[in-house]
Parts: structure tokens; C-alpha cells; sequence
């Protein structure tokens, strides 16, 4: 039977996450469980090194590169020692050449195989899919890097969280870093702003892993695959749809469902629906492109629905997108036999999903475009 | 019939012609602004970081009024090399969306259309380059600084005129230009 594994992730360095770990070997020790530190980086923190004492760690294996010696796992060691638990840093490490494999995380999969259980621990930043969005927030890219389905397959996910002040406080009594580096740490990479970022980015992550947990596979719904498709939609949290036509007014309606889905965590869908046969050409093509091009700006996905019923094309695409919030423009006032008719939010609540919120954003006061 | 009668009949018909002429003018004219083509003349205001001149921008709400041309307000993100060009830009994002917004307002309240555009570039000339392929314009307004370092350079303002297809329109920084419209609202230069 494979191993579990528990992954303790954190804004930055310095957080606690290695502290943490250490500090849950101990109990698990302290239960009767054979634990031993497969690796472990102190990076020169007197409190962790201390913390260590007491467990059992495998001795690293030294590696010569490039005229360096360098320390890494010793992953034949760690499996011929097989204890039940493994304490393993640094989930996004890049093992030396000549190792086993290129990356730790690798390591840590033939740990699992072998029935061992597992601690580790990364930073969110190092998360493949979040590195892009964490590099322009900071300005800092780090290279190495793991795909987010490592953390998927992680049984626990604990998030250590440190608000930025008490960081910046921990950087300065040095318990992060030695001495003649604080001061370009806080020059560089630990701003307050950088750290609030990081921090969302971090607690987004760990909301979105603790929702995937949550999915419900039911049994009566063809294969494991199409049960876990059919469920994802549910299981990713709030995700808005933003009704735009292709006219320069539907700018402002993105503007305002951009900032609420940045606010909620949410993914943002523009949904146009089109009527049959209406060529997408001139003025309209040019409208379509800006809102294409929008959505790309904003990370969001743009679609086009051909559907000559407005209400019945973006309840399909409500449904389809797991959409919880939908956001629609404000009509004009309906003229004639329009006013009798049922206005749209209505129209829309009945025809989506229960649960599925409706919102309008006013029309600006003056002339629109 | 009586006169009394006839002078009632006469003056509903009146009145009934001057609501039906009302009407129908009403309607044409409603017919007429919504055939009005779209953006038959379009000026374009390329700005870059959280604040825009308020003489610039009152500028080209000033031409686009008279003009009945729509106002292009764009803001231009640059793009680190470490980035994909094309990538999504939350954190420029976040800085465009609130300018674009009190553009817009101010834009509103002196009647003038807006169609704003947020353009991605390795610096703010090639995103202008890449705004001026894409769109068509009759003009460009673009606020000159004093500022070494902010907004356009002086290579840049060059450029523009050498390579713009259209009418291009330098405002030369003033001194007693001292407001800026920001996210926020107006704030006067310290």
C-alpha cells in the first residue's frame, strides 16, 4: 500500500513550514511510529537545527558537480531504511546530476511506493501554475518549480500561515536569514506588499485544495473519470459568468466582474450570446477582438454561444462552466409589449441552477457608448 | 353643428397632430442615433502608470465632444522579458481598471463616448505600436512630461510622429499644469 503524504506549504520562506514538520515528526515519534529525516534544510536557523535532535535523520549523500560538492537525499538509504514516516524538505528541490531523478518531488513518489509515509514542504510560489502570476506580483521568479498535480496527490495540505508583519519581525531578529543578508531580503523580496500577495495567492491555494477534497464521487455516474469530470464543477468554489454583447459599454461590466472574481478567487468567464447567423464583421468583429483581447489581459476566457434565446444560451453555459455568480448588464427600459414581459435576472434565475447568484451592474449615468 | 362643438373638434385635431407629429419625429430621430455607425472617428489617449494629466485628458474629451469622435483612453503595460508577451497581467490589470473607470466618468459627464483599451508591450512604445496596428484612429493626444522617466520619452514622442497613420496631437507639459486625474478621483501636484 502506498504511502501518505502531507505537504506543508507557506507564503515565503521563513514562515515555519520545516519547524512545523519537525514538530509533527516529534509527536508522531512520541506515538510509537518509526520516523527518520530523509533531508532536512536548516538553513542555518539555530531553533530548527535544535529541533532536529532527537530524531533519527538518513545521512546525505555527497555529490561532486562541476568541481562543487554538494549534499542531497539519499534516496537508496532512506528505502533501505524504510522507516514508517519520512521527513523530507523541500518538495521543488533540483537533485544534482546523477541522482535518481531530476527533481525531489520524484524521490518523494518512490518514497510513497514504497509504503512510507511522508512530510514535506514548498512554497507557494513554486507551484507551476501560480509561478507566472507570483513573478509578476513580486517581481521574483524562482526556477524551480513542481506541477500543481504533485500537490493534488498530497493526502494534507496544511497551509502555514504568518501575517507579513510578524515575517519582516522574524527577518529582522535574524531568525530567517544570517545577519549580512536581512537587509537585502527587505530591500528585495520581503516588501509587505510582496508578502500580502503571496499570502492570498497561498491561502486561494489551499481554499481550492481543500474544495477538490471535497468531491463527491457518486457511484451511480459511468467511470471514475467521467464521475470526477461531472463533479469538478461543483467542487472549485465560486466561478462567474459576465453576460457582455459586443459594444463598447461592456467594458465597464467586465471592469466590475473582474474586480469581484479578483475579490472572490473566482475565474472569470465572458459569455456573448449570439444570435444565429449574425455575422461577427465589421464594427461587431472589432468589438469581439477588444473583448477577446480583454479577457486575455485579464486571464479570463472569453466564449461565443449561439443561441436566439439570450436566457436559455447562458443557463447552458452556466451550467456547463459551474458558474455560481452570473453578472448582467442593466437593460434599457423595455418599451411596449416589452414591458410585460418578465425582466432578465428573473428569467435567468429560473432558468440556471439553484444556488446561482444574479447581479446587475447599473448603466453610468449620461450618455453611454 | 355648433360653433361651440366645431371649435373643440378643431382644437383636438390640433393637439392630436402636434402628439402624433411629436411622435413621429421622436421615433426618426431615436431610428437615425441608433444607425449612427459607431466610431466613424475615434481619438486615441494612450497613458501610462495611475495618473493621467487633467489638461491632456480634457483635451481630448474637448475634441472628441466637438468631433462627435469616440474617446479611446488605452493604457499601455510593459511586459517583463521573464514573461510571455501575451500572459495575463492581474497586477497591471488592477492599476488600468480604476483609471480607465474615472476616465470614463469624466468622460460621462461632458457627453462624450469612451472605448477603453488596456495593451500589452515589452515597453509602452511597442504596446502603442501594437494598439496603432490593431485600431484605427484619426488622432492621437499624447500629454508630453517635464518628468524625466514618466510616461513617454522624448524618442517615444519622435517615434509617434514618424510612425502614427494619423493625426498626432502633443501637449507640451505646462507649468501651471498641476492636476491629475488618478483612480482616485483629481489630485494637484505638490
Amino acid at each position: 500500500m502506498a504511502g501518505r503524504l502531507k505537504v506543508f506549504i507557506g507564503m515565503a520562506a521563513g514562515v515555519g513550514k520545516t519547524y512545523r514538520m519537525l514538530q509533527e515528526g516529534h509527536a508522531e515519534r512520541e506515538a510509537g511510529r518509526d520516523v527518520a529525516i530523509g533531508y532536512m534544510e536548516p538553513h542555518k536557523r539555530p531553533e530548527t537545527s535544535a529541533l532536529a535532535d532527537g530524531l533519527e535523520t538518513v545521512p546525505r549523500r555527497r555529490v561532486t558537480y562541476r568541481s562543487t560538492d554538494l549534499e542531497e537525499m539519499d534516496l537508496p538509504a532512506l528505502l533501505a531504511r524504510a522507516p514508517e514516516l519520512a521527513l523530507i524538505d523541500e518538495l521543488a528541490h533540483t537533485n544534482a546530476p546523477g541522482a535518481e531523478h531530476e527533481k525531489r518531488y520524484e524521490d518523494v513518489r518512490d518514497v510513497l511506493a514504497a509504503g512510507i509515509d511522508v512530510f514535506s514542504t514548498v512554497n507557494v510560489q513554486h507551484l507551476e501554475s501560480l509561478n507566472d502570476q507570483v513573478t509578476e506580483l513580486t517581481g521574483t521568479r524562482v526556477r524551480e518549480t513542481i506541477p500543481d498535480a504533485v500537490l493534488g496527490e498530497a493526502d494534507e495540505v496544511v497551509l502555514i500561515d504568518l501575517t507579513p508583519e510578524a515575517l519582516i519581525e522574524r527577518l529582522r531578529a535574524g531568525k530567517v536569514y544570517p545577519g549580512e543578508n536581512i537587509e537585502a531580503a527587505l530591500g528585495n523580496f520581503f516588501t509587505v506588499e510582496n508578502l500580502l500577495a503571496l499570502r492570498e495567492v497561498a491561502l486561494r491555494q489551499v481554499a481550492q485544495e481543500v474544495e477538490a477534497k471535497r468531491l463527491v464521487v457518486e457511484a451511480s455516474l459511468g467511470t471514475r473519470t467521467e464521475r470526477v469530470a461531472a463533479e469538478v464543477p461543483k467542487a472549485v468554489g465560486e466561478r462567474m459568468l459576465a453576460l457582455v454583447r459586443p459594444q463598447p459599454s461592456s467594458q465597464r461590466l467586465v471592469r466590475r466582474a473582474w474586480r469581484s472574481s479578483q475579490r472572490l478567487g473566482a475565474p472569470l468567464d465572458l459569455l456573448w450570446v449570439k444570435p444565429p447567423g449574425q455575422p461577427i464583421e465589421g464594427e461587431v468583429e472589432r468589438q469581439v477582438t477588444a473583448l477577446r483581447h480583454l479577457a486575455s489581459v485579464l486571464g479570463a476566457t472569453f466564449l461565443i454561444e449561439e443561441s436566439d434565446n439570450l436566457v436559455d444560451g447562458a443557463a447552458r453555459v452556466a451550467r456547463e462552466r459551474g458558474t455560481t455568480y452570473i453578472m448582467v448588464g442593466e437593460s434599457e427600459s423595455p418599451r411596449g409589449l416589452a414591458r410585460l414581459r418578465e425582466p432578465l435576472p428573473q428569467r435567468l434565475m429560473r432558468a440556471t441552477p439553484a444556488g446561482v447568484d444574479v447581479r446587475i451592474v447599473a448603466r453610468r449615468e449620461g450618455k453611454e457608448e | 353643428m355648433p360653433v361651440g362643438i366645431e371649435h373643440l373638434l378643431i382644437a383636438v385635431a390640433l393637439v392630436a397632430g402636434l402628439i402624433g407629429g411629436y411622435l413621429i419625429a421622436r421615433s426618426r430621430l431615436r431610428g437615425r442615433r441608433s444607425e449612427r455607425p459607431q466610431a466613424i472617428h475615434q481619438i486615441l489617449l494612450p497613458f501610462t502608470g495611475t495618473e493621467i494629466s487633467r489638461r491632456a485628458l480634457d483635451a481630448a474629451l474637448r475634441l472628441a465632444r466637438a468631433e462627435e469622435a469616440t474617446l479611446m483612453p488605452a493604457y499601455l503595460a510593459a511586459v517583463p522579458k521573464r514573461l510571455p508577451l501575451d500572459c495575463a497581467i492581474p497586477a497591471e490589470a488592477a492599476k488600468a481598471m480604476p483609471m480607465l473607470e474615472a476616465i470614463e466618468q469624466r468622460a460621462a459627464s461632458q457627453d462624450v463616448s469612451v472605448d477603453s483599451r488596456i495593451e500589452r508591450g515589452r515597453s509602452y512604445r511597442h504596446a502603442l505600436e501594437r494598439l496603432l496596428s490593431r485600431e484605427s484612429f484619426d488622432r492621437v493626444v499624447v500629454p508630453a512630461t517635464a518628468e524625466a522617466g514618466a510616461g513617454f520619452s522624448g524618442d517615444d514622442l519622435v517615434w509617434l510622429l514618424e510612425k502614427a497613420p494619423a493625426e498626432v496631437l502633443i501637449l507640451r507639459p505646462d507649468p501651471e499644469d498641476r492636476r491629475f486625474v488618478t483612480a482616485n478621483g483629481s489630485r494637484a501636484a505638490a
